[in-house]
């Protein structure tokens, strides 16, 4: 298939004409809202359903030398990535250091959403791929974190965000406990407890209900980034805006010329490249309020929600399966 | 009706900060706290709402306690300190109680 049909085949897909639908919506000013409970519970769902299956094929397939391996490759795109993201913005942005770190490390983190929307991309192209690359989004969450703080440090060494030892031993509790690292890591495990037995059982609510689920979830993603791009896009330069469409091609190359070496089949591949360029707007954000403070959430929320999220959904995916396909 | 002047401190603060205020809450001389969801609001850095969140980053919640007049400073100080760089508001208004032993 080429990168058009591909582009084509995921545009007119019922996840992204909700998510369009939910993004049209709030650029109109409609009323439309989902509850914020129901936002919640739509996202504990998809953690636990995709963190389920994940561990449910890791025990089918065993634990091998290439799962550590690629878990070690994710973490360290992971942490790489927010060093060139935040070279490229103070480059050609104005933001501030502060504002800078926080942007980097949205997009050194991953989007799980994002990640979701491949599998169900390839799962409809009839594209199979490694259960474990669940695993590799959850240790992907957090390093990015730590590079950004490293790098705020380094420019700014009086800044003293942490109050010593006690203060960064907290934040990193803090992080490794956010409620989303918890369900997805937490289901994960118990997959791979419960295997293909604990997947029967639970099958017609993690299978047979989720892509409707991920519909619903992306109408109310397509809201909340529409309301972003109202809001927010006015407080973002023109640089700003480009960084946030050509850092995940960049994040995407990486990936692209790591997997050659990872070995992995063209939809581990596929992922693994959608996970690097994928952004960060849960768990990151979490601990940017808590870690830099001082970082505008009008700038990195508004960047990987309003401008990222959606270029990623619509031309990224297709894009990093065809790219996926020169490395396989 | 008999009653007794009393503090009432009320904080609004970010939601992913909130563990850190009700644990500083809890080593302090503080009776007892309530925290309250909020649904919406405007400050210094722009407008939010609950609803068009999709983490707990930009939510806000509101924490409320009552103590005894000399102990206000003892429980603001250390709170403050807390949430110094964070978005929020920390008021402190008289109130009357019942039941003066309870705070």
């Amino acid at each position: 298939m080429s990168a058009f049909d591909l582009a084509l085949a995921n545009l007119l897909s019922p996840m992204v004409l909700f998510f369009a639908l939910g993004l049209s919506a709030a650029l109109a000013r409609s009323d439309l809202t989902i509850p914020e409970s129901i936002a919640k519970f739509l996202a504990l769902y998809l953690m636990m359903a995709i963190g389920f299956k994940g561990g449910a094929a890791v025990a089918k397939s065993g634990v091998d030398l290439r799962l550590v391996g690629v878990l070690l490759a994710g973490m360290a795109i992971s942490a790489l990535i927010p060093l060139i993201g935040f070279a490229l913005l103070r480059l050609t942005t104005r933001l501030s250091v502060v504002d800078a770190a926080a942007v980097a490390a949205h997009y050194g983190s991953i989007s799980i959403v994002t990640f979701v929307a491949a599998t169900q991309a390839l799962t409809s192209l009839g594209i199979t791929y490694e259960g474990y690359l669940i695993a590799v989004a959850a240790v992907m969450e957090t390093p990015a974190i730590l590079t950004a703080l490293l790098l705020v440090r380094r420019a700014r060494p009086d800044s003293g965000h942490h109050e010593g030892r006690e203060g960064l031993g907290a934040l990193l509790r803090e992080i490794g406990l956010n409620g989303s690292v918890v369900m997805l890591t937490g289901s994960f495990l118990i997959g791979m407890i419960t295997g293909e037995r604990g997947l029967k059982a639970v099958s017609p609510f993690v299978n047979d209900l989720f892509f409707g689920m991920i519909c619903l979830f992306l109408l109310d993603m397509g809201l909340v980034a529409g309301r972003g791009m109202r809001e927010g896009l006015k407080s973002l330069s023109w640089s700003a805006i480009a960084f946030g469409l050509y850092m995940p091609l960049i994040s995407a190359l990486i990936a692209f010329m790591l997997c050659f070496a990872l070995g992995l089949s063209l939809g581990g591949t596929a992922l693994m490249i959608t996970l690097a360029a994928s952004a960060s707007y849960i768990a990151v954000p979490a601990a940017m309020r808590l870690a830099l403070p001082e970082a505008k959430p009008s700038i990195y929320l508004t960047l990987s929600l309003g401008v990222t999220f959606p270029f990623n959904l619509t031309l990224g995916i297709p894009l990093y399966v065809w790219l996926a396909g020169r490395v396989v | 009706m008999q009653t007794y002047l009393k503090k009432r401190i009320a904080i609004v603060i970010e939601q992913p900060a909130l563990n850190r205020v009700l644990d500083a809450l809890d080593r302090l001389a503080v009776t007892g706290y309530t925290v309250y969801p909020v649904i919406a609001g405007r400050g210094r850095e722009g407008s939010w709402r609950a609803d068009a969140m999709v983490s707990d980053a930009g939510r806000m919640v509101s924490v409320v306690c009552v103590c005894d007049p000399a102990k206000v400073d003892s429980v603001v100080e250390p709170i403050y300190k807390i949430v110094a760089r964070q978005v929020g508001i920390i008021t402190i208004s008289d109130c009357e109680v019942i039941r003066p032993d309870h705070f």
